[in-house]
């Protein structure tokens, strides 16, 4: 990125200011509409500020694995497809799509949202197998947050298909949903100078020095963490960051319902 | 065995299912475009021209179109479709590149590519149609120079009637002869840009189901003109 432009981010935050207008600690509006992909289980489509993404959840009958004989399997992939920003190319997954993916799927994984021991049919030989895949449709910056949010109301939209003599039937739905509590909230605090800032555009990641991304479980627990950015973090950065993340965590749940 | 007589869906022959066009829904791109008929939709995006990576391919004579067709992993009628290239979608890209190549002037950007990135989110057949539908929309909507705009859509036999845009579960009819026939078309001179086919059909009905389409492939053009028209009507601004 050219460096008069993160100049001029940096010098806007330490001003209060951000290049949409946006304070440093206000998120962009959030759009959800949930069960808009009727070949899926489970989908969501959301919309925030100009980042939109589309969640679908696959389900499938497969085997477990040996040393989980009688666990479900989750699987959360993310491609940051080319369709949705001028900077990602065609081609095997890049790094940063398979850190967004990982992210994800740890702070799905690590809060215990799915009771993968329900999702079992026969002890070591069929298991559900439960699939989430983020497709960015427009990326504008903070597709983990995002994705996360998403992935979770396509989740609690999930449906199981229909299965007859161990065969699904995927024209068929059922009511059943599957079997979830204790829903996790991703939030992601960036730091640029000495200013924090959450929910940023992909202008403020580009400039960003540091990124801090928490999972936050319905009780307040940290679940799954990561630190993103060239720079280094102080405990004390550290220590606001986790305290933003949680704070906006509770802002970014109101959206995800009862 | 009762004949298939009366489409499943109550369609007359020639009518299609509901579409919904749209020309700019993804700011990040050059030019792009929302494309559903019934329970298919496609995303199109443009970018460029651009410098054209990887440098072997690029063309000192003029612009490249490079087309991309990817199903979303949550996008197939039954299990999850693996994510990344396939067989399937790469020829689905050439044959979407060569339905619109035709109408595409890129002789102003040698050593460029326009990149044409197509995305299914849902699917319930027609797939290319709807992407190459699109395409074009978007490429419009990035400015790129064309002489047409490019319509598709499927026509087909399903056991004794022609019908235009097949859904799935009439490409999969098992009684009688059935055949699958994907079309584009530059609506101004009446031309064929994308012709595939699958299935069973005699030369007779082959000629008689593209004489079908070709009044539809007329409206559906009307259709992608009418997204572009509004978008610059609501100022450029068609994501709400």
């Amino acid at each position: 990125m050219n460096e008069e432009l993160k100049e001029h981010i940096s010098e806007c935050l330490k001003s209060g200011i951000r290049l949409d207008g946006r304070g440093l600690e206000d998120l962009r509006n959030i759009e959800i509409e949930a069960n808009v992909i009727e070949t899926a289980e489970g989908s969501c489509r959301i919309k925030c500020g100009m980042t939109e993404v589309i969640v679908g959840v696959k389900l499938s009958v497969g085997t477990p694995f040996g040393d989980t004989p009688d666990d479900g399997v989750l699987m959360v992939g993310a491609e940051l497809l080319p369709l949705s920003n001028p900077d990602f190319e065609s081609g095997p997954p890049s790094i940063e799509s398979i850190e967004v993916a990982r992210v994800i799927d740890r702070g799905i994984r690590e809060s215990k949202v799915i009771d993968t021991k329900a999702l079992c049919i026969t002890k070591g030989e069929k298991v559900w197998m439960v699939m989430v895949d983020i497709c960015p449709i427009n990326t504008d910056g903070n597709l983990i947050d995002i994705g996360s949010l998403a992935a979770i109301i396509a989740l609690k939209s999930a449906t199981f298909p229909e299965m007859k003599d161990n065969i699904v039937d995927y024209k068929k739905k059922t009511k059943k949903p599957l079997p979830l509590k204790n829903f996790p909230v991703t939030a992601t605090v960036v730091k640029i100078g000495s200013n924090f800032i959450v929910d940023p555009t992909e202008a403020e990641e580009k400039a960003m020095d540091s990124r801090l991304t928490v999972s936050v479980t319905a009780d307040g627990k940290i679940c799954a963490m990561q630190k993103g950015g060239n720079e280094p973090c102080t405990i004390g950065d550290i220590e606001r960051m986790i305290d933003l993340a949680t704070a906006k965590s509770e802002e970014l749940r109101r959206h995800i319902g009862g | 065995m009762m004949a298939y007589k009366k489409r499943h869906d109550n369609r007359a022959v020639d009518e299609t299912r509901p579409i919904i066009a749209k020309a700019g829904v993804i700011k990040k791109a050059d030019g792009s475009a929302y494309f559903s008929i019934g329970k298919t939709a496609a995303y199109a995006a443009v970018y460029g021209p651009r410098e054209m990576h990887p440098k072997f391919m690029q063309d000192a004579r003029r612009g490249v179109l490079r087309c991309n067709y990817n199903m979303m992993p949550f996008s197939g009628m039954g299990e999850r479709v693996r994510p990344g290239p396939n067989r399937r979608s790469k020829e689905i890209s050439m044959v979407t590149e060569k339905a619109l190549l035709p109408v595409v002037d890129l002789d102003d950007y040698p050593y460029a590519v326009v990149d044409v990135f197509i995305e299914l989110p849902q699917t319930d057949a027609g797939s290319r149609c709807a992407g190459i539908c699109a395409a074009a929309i978007a490429l419009a909507d990035a400015g790129i120079r064309m002489k047409d705009m490019v319509a598709a859509v499927s026509v087909g036999q399903v056991e004794d009637l022609l019908v235009v845009d097949l859904d799935y579960e009439e490409e999969a009819h098992e009684e009688g002869d059935v055949a699958d026939i994907p079309l584009a078309m530059i609506p101004s001179t009446g031309e064929i840009t994308l012709l595939q086919m699958d299935g069973k059909i005699t030369k007779e009905n082959l000629l008689k189901a593209i004489a079908l389409g070709k009044p539809v492939l007329q409206r559906i053009a009307e259709i992608q003109r009418k997204a572009l028209k509004e978008k610059f009507d609501n100022h450029g601004d068609n994501n709400e």
